[in-house]
């Protein structure tokens, strides 16, 4: 699989992040599964001509290539025009090159939230930049390449969100795609591969003995839940963040901060801050995905007036400060 | 007089575009060109202040670190914190792991590729170059990325995950790190200076930080094993001690409470003052005004603005383009070796990565003290209110040079939001008064055109630009 790889309306840290993908060195692991750059912005040697001319061969059809990578979110202001991105060196917007490459490409891959759905760039009030994803408009099909856009392959664009993506959902996906190939089926319904979307960044969250008992943090970097108070979005957030651990051993929650959804469209103007959680007469508005409110109103209670001492201690401290009890041989209970 | 225009200019983070007026192959005027706007200043406008801690380090995914820890600091100011001491000590090394290994990344995969391109093939260097650091096959990359990504295990331990953390909060750090995970620390840290030792220096970090002079350096990388004595003899061999030298003017925020604030011209080094700095929209496509201090900065597009070539500001330190970045820091600090290399032929192209290797040998064992002062147990981070009426200022070091953040709050809402980023210093357009910024003196000179070798690339990667940092 060759490929393709532009940037435009995001930060990078798509790619930095790509370049932490374990187990393996990226480029060893990805040389054996047949995948190649063709050229990448930050990695390739070829600069200026050298690589404006792969871009303009692959575009007019001279240049094969499988899969192109797109990061960072479509930039189409000032007025239509594109001018908030022109690629260097071709005075071309941005967005007219990823259109015509689009249409070589056997495989589109929005890398990261913002080129899925618009990102931050879409979020300033009015949209001055008429930022857009890929084929989203936050929630809504549309974007640079339109609802109705499909590869040869008979798939839309294949929306790989995070922000930033995780090294093993971006390897993960393009080896899929490489050597199994990719159906529809395999994406959910923002275009955002199962592999990783398929759960809930609450599964395998280590809080979860907070969260049972709704033993919550009050403050940053008490040990709780932090879903009662300090805005976590874990519940209703796809991805396998507390599954598959990140740099090592870490996660947002781990690293003692709220899942603020990042995966989701539209993540970045949630209408409430970041860091904490609306409520509603006491009540988190954002329950968790799937359960009826009345439910968690009432397990809420129950869970509260039954948390062990231990977990209501902890969740206000950053280091435990009861241990769990050490059962001996011979005592009761 | 000829003008040609280079881009996209890669293996630099972000996009970047270059023209330059040729005479005799030489460079006789350069024009520096951030092609891309994002608007990071207005998004931030009407936003819940702490909503500042999720926002910017969006801005770059390369010193996203440095962007928290910039808005962390303007926030502490507003909120009138200070971290406790294991706050202070692990927001240290959550910054110095990003720099770190933003050294190490733009060492291996941005920098030392161009040795690498055909117009070198008569060098003598040439094949091992090759060899070792072709872009994405050299052998040294399959080194380094597995180095690189076990050392940013750290930020698993310290931050949750890395880039874009919110780990960092104006009272110190969400994440309090265990007396059991103090051991995997040090474990890392030990195993990435291995690594430094074996492949990158060829010699104990302490012996790399010692060497006080450019003979010094030198005479210590002759015949040496290793990937900075190699970078040193074809730096030589081209003469890059000698080529890339901007205004001579540096400055630095100073960093980790080791490395001094700062600013040094003309061989006398004179404090810092952060009400010097204005940013200057003369040849920028945002509304004509007045050079303003950042406290009352404006980010307004004019997009059809006549004689306007880049988005980026052209911010001035008492009306005067300033270099930014590790030889800054290294020079305010005092190091010998760098002091040397500036009094010799000041700041160029190997003066510009030694000082970033330096700081490699001189951070890390810094990194492992701090870790050993961790106290478990100990709050890492205090709580606080944010007042409806407030501002502050947070200055740090990322990676490639200085980075300000001012920031005012009216009504418990960001009113004003402002962000000078390293490579906004480095690589700023003309100002009003028609004074090009660094990388424009820096390239004045330099050979280019279709049969000059690739000293261009050099100068430009030699300052490490961050683009997405640039114009935010």
């Amino acid at each position: 699989m060759k490929v393709l790889w532009l940037q435009s309306g995001g930060c990078g840290g798509c790619t930095q992040s790509l370049l932490c993908g374990e187990s393996r060195p990226l480029f060893d692991e990805w040389r054996d599964a047949g995948i190649e750059f063709l050229w990448h912005p930050g990695l390739s040697l070829e600069s200026g001509e050298e690589a404006l001319a792969i871009l303009e061969d692959c575009a007019e059809g001279r240049l094969a290539f499988d899969a192109l990578c797109v990061e960072g979110a479509m930039l189409r202001g000032p007025n239509g025009t594109g001018r908030f991105h022109l690629l260097a060196g071709s005075g071309r917007p941005l967005t007219e090159w990823v259109a015509r490459l689009a249409r070589r490409a056997r495989w589109v891959f929005a890398i990261g939230s913002c080129t899925a759905y618009g990102g931050f760039s879409a979020n300033t009030p009015g949209n001055p930049l008429e930022a857009c994803g890929l084929q989203y408009d936050e929630q809504t099909p549309g974007g640079l390449l339109g609802a109705t856009f499909r590869t040869p392959e008979g798939l839309p664009v294949v929306n790989i969100a995070g922000c930033p993506t995780h090294p093993g959902w971006i390897i993960d996906t393009l080896e899929k795609a490489a050597l199994e190939g990719l159906q529809p089926a395999d994406l959910d319904e923002f275009g955002r591969p199962l592999l990783y979307a398929g759960g809930l960044v609450h599964h395998g969250c280590h809080r979860n003995e907070y969260y049972e008992f709704k033993a919550s943090a009050q403050k940053p970097s008490d040990l709780g839940c932090l879903m009662e108070n300090l805005g976590c979005k874990g519940t209703q957030a796809h991805a396998d963040c507390n599954i598959r651990p990140w740099n090592g051993a870490g996660s947002c929650l781990r690293g003692g901060f709220a899942c603020i959804a990042c995966t989701e469209p539209g993540f970045e103007s949630p209408g409430h801050a970041f860091q904490e959680t609306p409520k509603l007469a006491g009540i988190p508005v954002g329950l968790p995905t799937d359960m009826p409110k009345a439910w968690f109103v009432a397990l809420a209670a129950l869970s509260k007036s039954a948390t062990p001492k231990r977990v209501r201690s902890n969740a206000v401290a950053d280091h435990p400060v009861v241990l769990p009890a050490v059962r001996k041989k011979g005592t009761s209970k | 007089m000829t003008r040609i225009v280079l881009g996209p200019f890669n293996r630099v983070e972000g996009d970047l575009e270059l023209s330059l007026d040729l005479a005799d192959g030489r460079v006789q005027a350069a024009y520096v060109n951030s092609p891309l706007f994002r608007g990071f200043e207005q998004i931030l406008l009407g936003r819940a202040p702490l909503d500042a801690l999720a926002i910017v380090p969006r801005i770059c995914g390369i010193c996203s670190v440095a962007q928290s820890a910039a808005a962390a600091s303007a926030l502490a100011e507003a909120m009138g914190l200070t971290p406790p001491p294991n706050g202070q000590l692990a927001r240290h090394l959550i910054q110095a792991t990003e720099n770190v290994a933003d050294h190490l990344t733009h060492f291996y995969l941005f920098f030392m590729p161009d040795f690498t391109r055909p117009a070198y093939a008569s060098r003598p260097w040439h094949a091992a170059m090759t060899r070792r650091f072709a872009a994405v096959q050299g052998e040294a990359a399959a080194e380094v990325l597995p180095a690189r990504a076990n050392f940013l295990k750290l930020m698993g331990f310290l931050a949750g995950r890395w880039p874009h953390t919110l780990a960092i909060q104006p009272g110190g750090s969400t994440r309090a790190i265990t007396a059991g995970e103090r051991v995997r620390l040090l474990a890392l840290l030990r195993e990435f200076r291995s690594f430094l030792e074996k492949r990158l220096f060829g010699d104990a970090l302490p012996a790399v930080a010692a060497l006080a002079s450019q003979d010094q350096l030198l005479a210590w990388a002759a015949g040496r094993a290793g990937d900075f004595p190699a970078f040193l003899a074809a730096a030589s061999d081209l003469g890059l001690d000698r080529i890339g030298r901007a205004g001579d003017a540096f400055l630095s925020h100073g960093a980790y409470g080791l490395y001094p604030s700062g600013t040094w011209q003309g061989g006398v080094t004179i404090p810092f003052d952060p009400l010097a700095i204005t940013e200057d929209t003369g040849r920028t496509w945002l509304v004509e005004a007045p050079p303003r201090h950042p406290a009352q900065g404006e980010t307004i597009v004019d997009a059809d603005k006549a004689g306007a070539y880049t988005w980026c500001k052209a911010p001035r330190y008492a009306g005067q383009p300033f270099e930014v970045g590790a030889l800054a820091r290294q020079l305010m600090a005092g190091h010998p070796l760098i002091g040397d290399m500036i009094a010799r032929q000041g700041g160029s192209v190997m003066a510009r990565v030694v000082a970033r290797l330096l700081e490699l040998a001189r951070v890390v064992p810094a990194m492992e003290a701090w870790v050993q002062a961790l106290q478990p147990g100990e709050p890492f981070c205090t709580a606080g209110e944010m007042p409806d009426e407030a501002s502050g200022v947070g200055l740090v070091e990322a990676a490639r040079g200085s980075l300000g953040h001012w920031l005012s709050i009216r009504r418990g809402r960001i009113e004003r939001y402002q962000i000078v980023a390293p490579t906004t210093w480095n690589f700023s357009p003309r100002d009003s008064a028609g004074q090009p910024g660094p990388l424009e003196q820096a390239l004045r000179g330099v050979p280019a055109g279709p049969d000059a070798p690739p000293t261009v690339q050099h100068v430009v990667r030699s300052f490490d630009p961050c683009m997405v940092c640039t114009v935010h």
